[in-house]
């Protein structure tokens, strides 16, 4: 953790901006773009500040940086990016992308993004994110010049499809099988978080109304008038609570996302190594299939069947030339495939010792990070409960002198 | 001074009933503590019976009096709802000009209340008891003879049908009749005072559907916070270190529903009853205003006939003057009421809104106690392997 970005920089996203431009088609679109500022942390003996660099991004690039270190760092358990669009609203929320409380709920889960990326150990030392901090023009053609789009593995994309792979790492299976009830177990979460959320609200707008009658009552009366109005006030200060206290619950569901975006990002790398193992089986069948067909040929024996198997029988065997020539092929492929076998066997070993170190590390983070958050959530109860023992304590007053 | 109803039923002048009186006995009643007090009643202990016809509830009265108008100084009697009903409708004929408090409701809709649930019962209990402790306060309705029978009598239908028979006897309808004049102008002081009730009504009605419309946002929150709980107790199941934590939230949330349910059923049960029970008093009222502007108009009326006579002798006519008593009986009996109810009501809002406020706060400081006390929980760190 000595060496990483994080602590030789200061990186902050710290403004948003509409902008409108063309897109592709030459059609006219609005977007958002993000500030990111980055300046060289101060060793004590400094006095001076660095001066701040910054550029502008918008989510779009944000994506590709992405997209990039998860194809480039198959291994690695990538940072997810804050929600592309908003979900989990109640009816209070707006799910427009410009709205602008989404749009700073965005500023702080991609600037979290970056520091997250900055902070690990193997992530912050590539090359291409140090030049989407600090170099304006051109990051776009420099990421496509690294040809990472060929080395995405299309199948990837396939999420459900099943690979029939025989000897799977079973912590591996396990972990993609945690992966997708964490997901679930999240999503459900979220979706009841947000209808809870919406009931009180309700719940405290409707006391708003009390405000208004005690008010009218008050008119009325002459001892109890004073009590009645003053009441009456609380009942509105209660009413308007909850909109600060439900602006601060967001920040935890944000935290929560993260994780569901996370477990996301685990999955792929558990299905990475699905992937793998697959190929490495299929490779090692081909070879025994090959080394089969060779001894087949060899000694002329036939013990699978094959169209040319048959039809060379049908109309007539090959010259032993032929056979020949066909064996010496198979050799030549035979000798390829153990090397590649080979060098597959060692890149799976590699990925799995490496890809479960990084897991490992993850896992700290994870429950050191949920731990905070369910902290920070039960601290935010409590100021909640606290706000209201002194708004009805406020009211009883009020009524006391009534 | 012959002070008699219009439908000839005498009134008791024997009882410090007449006007003069009246305000100084308030001022006794206003200084009431437990010593001066003496009389004292009480209903509880709400009992089923199931007979072949029907089943009903009685509750026990009780009663513990120092008065010379009662025989003894304790008694003991079972009373239903039905019982309750007559006393109030006796009290209503033989004490016109005075206000009645009123009974919770007579009719529930079968099949959406239960009547013979235990949180109806003790509501009603509650109202029936609230009911006859108004009356017991009251310096003129609680020397009354038909509470005084409801109170003590071992047979109370006996003495119904008797009543009953009395009257058919003398051949006059039970109800108070309404001569059918109409007032010109209400005086100023009680048209404030019907003024003040309308308004004091609506504001009243409005209170009660907010506080019905929290109930219902409350229960509808209640729902889905149940459903919210049990998800981090599944995430936990997931988890290791992490499910202590998570069990724990859990758990929280389950406390947070109980504490919410309790007091979702308090405000049902202690506070909406009371709030109807003031609409019902406010419509009483407003009849009584009523009653005394028929007294005031058919006196107003008479006085008009007697002038437009032109008698030499400017002799002002017997009945003419009985109807003239009759008005500032009424009209003294009402101001005073008025203001004995006046002082009430603030007391009983005040204890009413002072109810609310605190189970308010008793349900925060539930949540708070759960909240808090899980703090250590989460901040625990797992024992090193």
């Amino acid at each position: 953790m000595e060496d990483c970005l994080a602590k030789k920089m200061e990186i902050t996203v710290s403004e948003a901006e509409k902008r409108t431009g063309r897109n592709a088609m030459n059609m006219q679109e609005t977007y958002t773009a993000y500030l990111i500022e980055t300046r060289a942390v101060q060793s004590q003996s400094e006095g001076q500040c660095a001066p701040v660099d910054s550029l502008w991004r918008r989510y779009s690039e944000f994506e590709l940086l992405r997209n990039y270190l998860s194809v480039t760092y198959p291994h690695i358990v990538v940072p997810p990016l804050p929600e592309k669009r908003a979900d989990f609203v109640w009816h209070k929320l707006s799910a427009d992308n410009m709205d602008p409380d989404f749009v700073e709920r965005r500023r702080i889960g991609l600037e979290n993004f970056l520091l997250r990326v900055a902070s690990h150990p193997v992530l912050c030392q590539d090359k291409i994110f140090y030049s989407f901090l600090t170099q304006e023009g051109g990051w776009k053609e420099m990421v496509n010049e690294t040809g990472f789009q060929l080395k995405a593995d299309s199948r990837l994309k396939a999420l459900n499809a099943t690979f029939r792979v025989k000897n799977p790492d079973k912590r591996f299976t396990e972990l993609k099988h945690y992966s997708d009830e964490l997901q679930s177990v999240i999503s459900h979460l979220l979706r009841v978080r947000a209808r809870v959320a919406d009931r009180l609200y309700g719940v405290y707008k409707v006391h708003g109304n009390y405000g208004r009658v005690f008010s009218e009552w008050s008119a009325i009366e002459k001892e109890m008038g004073d009590g009645l109005q003053s009441a009456g006030h609380h009942m509105d200060v209660y009413a308007a609570s909850i909109d600060d206290i439900l602006e601060e619950e967001e920040h935890y569901a944000d935290q929560l996302k993260e994780y569901l975006f996370y477990a996301e990002a685990l999955r792929a790398v558990c299905r990475k190594h699905e992937l793998m193992q697959y190929d490495l089986e299929m490779a090692a069948q081909d070879l025994t299939s090959k080394k089969q067909q060779c001894e087949e040929l060899a000694t002329g024996t036939v013990r699978t069947f094959s169209l040319k198997g048959m039809t060379s029988k049908l109309f007539g065997q090959e010259t032993p030339e032929q056979r020949e020539a066909k064996i010496k092929v198979l050799e030549e492929q035979i000798q390829e495939g153990e090397e590649q076998l080979k060098s597959k066997n060692l890149e799976g070993r590699d990925f799995v010792k490496n890809a479960w170190a990084d897991i490992e590390r993850f896992k700290e983070q994870k429950n050191h990070d949920l731990k905070e958050a369910l902290i920070s959530y039960a601290v935010m109860q409590i100021s909640m409960c606290k706000k209201g023992i002194q708004v009805w304590t406020n009211a009883k007053e009020c009524f006391s002198k009534m | 001074q012959d002070l008699s109803l219009p439908n000839g039923t005498p009134v008791d002048t024997s009882s410090p009933a007449s006007s003069s009186s009246l305000l100084n006995r308030l001022q006794l009643d206003d200084d009431l503590d437990g010593e001066t007090r003496d009389l004292f009643v009480t209903v509880d202990d709400p009992k089923k019976h199931v007979c072949t016809m029907e089943t009903y509830i009685t509750y026990r009265v009780t009663t513990k009096t120092t008065r010379a108008e009662f025989d003894l100084p304790e008694y003991s009697v079972r009373r239903r709802y039905q019982d309750f009903d007559w006393l109030r409708n006796k009290l209503e004929e033989s004490q016109p000009t005075h206000l009645i408090p009123p009974l919770p409701e007579k009719f529930v809709v079968k099949g959406v209340v239960d009547r013979f649930s235990e949180e109806f019962v003790e509501t009603r209990r509650k109202a029936l008891d609230k009911f006859l402790k108004r009356i017991t306060d009251h310096p003129v309705l609680s020397f009354n003879e038909h509470f005084n029978v409801f109170l003590t009598a071992k047979d109370l239908n006996a003495y119904k049908k008797q009543g009953m028979a009395l009257l058919s006897k003398v051949g006059e309808s039970v109800k108070y009749v309404t001569g059918g004049y109409k007032l010109r102008s209400r005086p100023l002081e009680f048209a404030a005072i019907g003024e003040y009730l309308d308004t004091f009504s609506l504001k009243l009605g409005t209170i009660d559907r907010i506080a019905q419309r929290i109930i219902k946002e409350q229960l509808e929150y209640l729902v889905e916070l149940r459903e919210y709980g049990p998800v981090y107790s599944t995430w936990g199941g997931l988890e290791v270190e992490l499910s202590e934590p998570l069990e724990g939230v859990s758990a929280c949330i389950g406390n947070c529903c109980t504490a919410l349910e309790e007091l979702s059923e308090d405000m049902t049960e202690d506070f909406l009853p009371v709030l109807r029970e003031y609409i019902l008093y406010s419509e009483s009222m407003k009849n009584v205003l009523k009653k005394r502007d028929q007294v005031q108009a058919e006196y107003e009326a008479k006085l008009e006939a007697v002038a437009l006579k032109k008698e030499d002798r400017p002799k002002v006519p017997t009945d003419v003057e009985k109807c003239q008593d009759r008005v500032e009986c009424f009209n003294a009996d009402l101001k005073a009421d008025m203001e004995r109810w006046q002082n009430n009501k603030r007391q009983d809002f005040r204890q009413l809104l002072m109810g609310m406020a605190d189970k308010n706060i008793q349900y925060y400081e539930k949540c708070l106690t759960a909240w808090e006390s899980i703090i250590p929980l989460l901040q625990d760190k797992p024992e090193t392997k």
